[in-house]
């Protein structure tokens, strides 16, 4: 199986190589935002406010990480569900993110947003959360403190191992999955 | 009767979620094994290794195996020889899930007002407890930290009468169909029937405190549970709903009399992060 590298942020030559069933290895830095944070993420651009982190080709990790023990960079940090964010996913597209790290299916419309502003879906695990961690170098709370575990935070990441879920052509590899593997 | 403080109980809650969520059950670890040895799709075996893996790390190192360490469930049967001294039994109860939370270093996942901004209660309180009283004078704690995601995922139906066990076995297919990828397979399923509208899914969560191949003591249940499984294994979901044979490592019925009137049929679903523990006072 062949295994991409990848280096954050992403530009569009690179998520058009990517297909769906790849594995990558995703080092560079990402941001945390799960569903409060993602609301006021959407309320910031609405208003017409800067968000916390350079939206253009960055990606961003749906997880509420478990806290860092003394001398822990973070605690079990596996992704959440996707496609409770699936409504504000246009709009951050439409800014300049180029990447989500998550689980689970996404909506029509985010796949199309995707299509549209050459992003890429990567999965991850669910429920590997300590597993994960080990590829979380550095994590800084940058914004929402008040949020807990839902705030954003900028993580360092080392080869993060994740597979391509959803492309920038459209494909699902959920679906293809399933129906390679279905025996009805 | 037997007294017990109060006292007794925090530290057992305790102790139970903070293992609980560092190490997973034997019974969970040799099915990682078995069914990874029994998928056929690569990507499907792969994600049964890293399943293993966590655990070892989660173990070794007392990292939480899923960061959504969960709305914390609590099962207790309380024989009703005992009497509780020391104190509020509720409170006690809180503590020790107050206590697990913090010094256990586990994720507050529990928001105050379901309706509004998200106020954190700021260590998981407070808990689900269902209490049984039963009879002698022994206690048994069963702690369930529950993620949000398979939670999700789950479903209640008042069903008729005339659509019968068969109505039941589509209505648990087609929700394991739509939960897809989003709770974490390989699930555990737990299903209820009969009773009343909050009963039935009471049933359908208590099921899942069963272990691995633990089957139903009636023969036609412990049957269905096996066909049912079966069935699940060829929607083709698969691990991580990445695509392969093994969507689910077991299923159970648990089951009560019902009104003449009602069908209730309850599906609750939980990750593979299944993470129980009990204990004996």
């Amino acid at each position: 199986m062949d295994v991409l590298k990848v280096e954050t942020p992403l530009k569009n030559e690179m998520v058009e190589k990517m297909k769906i069933g790849s594995q990558v290895l995703l080092s560079g830095i990402i941001y945390t935002a799960r569903d409060a944070a993602h609301k006021r993420l959407v309320d910031l651009i609405t208003k017409g406010e800067p968000l916390p982190f350079e939206p253009e080709g960055s990606v961003i990790y749906y997880v509420g990480p478990s806290p860092a023990k003394p001398g822990q960079a973070i605690g079990a940090a596996g992704p959440t569900t996707s496609y409770r964010m699936d409504s504000y996913t246009p709009l951050l597209l439409e800014n300049g993110v180029k990447g989500m790290i998550g689980k689970g299916m996404r909506s029509d419309e985010v796949i199309a947003s995707m299509k549209k502003y050459c992003a890429v879906y990567f999965g991850a695990t669910g429920g590997a959360a300590a597993l994960i961690s080990k590829s979380i170098v550095e994590a800084d709370i940058i914004a929402f403190e008040d949020l807990g575990t839902e705030a954003v935070r900028r993580l360092r990441v080392k080869d993060m191992p994740l597979i391509i879920i959803n492309d920038c052509y459209g494909s699902d590899l959920y679906i293809e999955g399933q129906k390679r593997w279905s025996s009805k | 009767m037997r007294s017990i403080n109060v006292k007794e109980i925090s530290n057992v809650v305790k102790e139970l979620f903070i293992k609980a969520c560092m190490e997973i059950n034997e019974d969970l670890k040799e099915a990682f094994i078995k069914y990874r040895d029994r998928e056929e799709s690569e990507v499907g075996k792969a994600v049964f290794e890293q399943l293993l893996r966590n655990a070892e790390i989660a173990e070794n190192e007392s990292i939480p195996i899923c960061q959504d360490t969960g709305f914390s469930v609590i099962f207790m049967e309380v024989g009703q020889d005992v009497t509780f001294t020391g104190g509020n039994m509720n409170s006690a109860i809180e503590e020790g899930v107050r206590a697990a939370y913090i010094e256990g270093y586990l994720r507050k996942s529990i928001v105050k007002n379901p309706l509004t901004a998200p106020e954190n209660t700021k260590d998981n309180t407070p808990p689900i407890v269902h209490t049984e009283i039963v009879p002698g004078d022994r206690v048994k704690i069963t702690v369930l930290p529950k993620g949000g995601g398979s939670e999700n995922m789950s479903r209640i139906k008042m069903m008729k009468p005339a659509d019968g066990v068969e109505g039941v076995k589509s209505f648990v297919i087609e929700t394991v169909i739509s939960a897809g990828a989003n709770p974490c397979p390989p699930v555990i399923i737990g299903v209820g029937m009969g009773g009343t509208f909050d009963y039935v899914a009471f049933l359908a969560k208590k099921a899942l405190l069963r272990k691995i191949n633990e089957r139903n003591a009636d023969k036609k249940l412990a049957q269905y549970e096996v066909q049912w499984l079966d069935e699940i294994n060829k929607l083709g979901i698969g691990p991580a709903g990445l695509g392969g044979r093994i969507t689910a490592l077991d299923l159970f019925i648990e089951v009560f009399p019902r009104h003449i009137a009602s069908y209730p049929a309850a599906v609750n679903i939980q990750c593979h992060a299944a993470r129980s523990k009990s204990y004996t006072l």
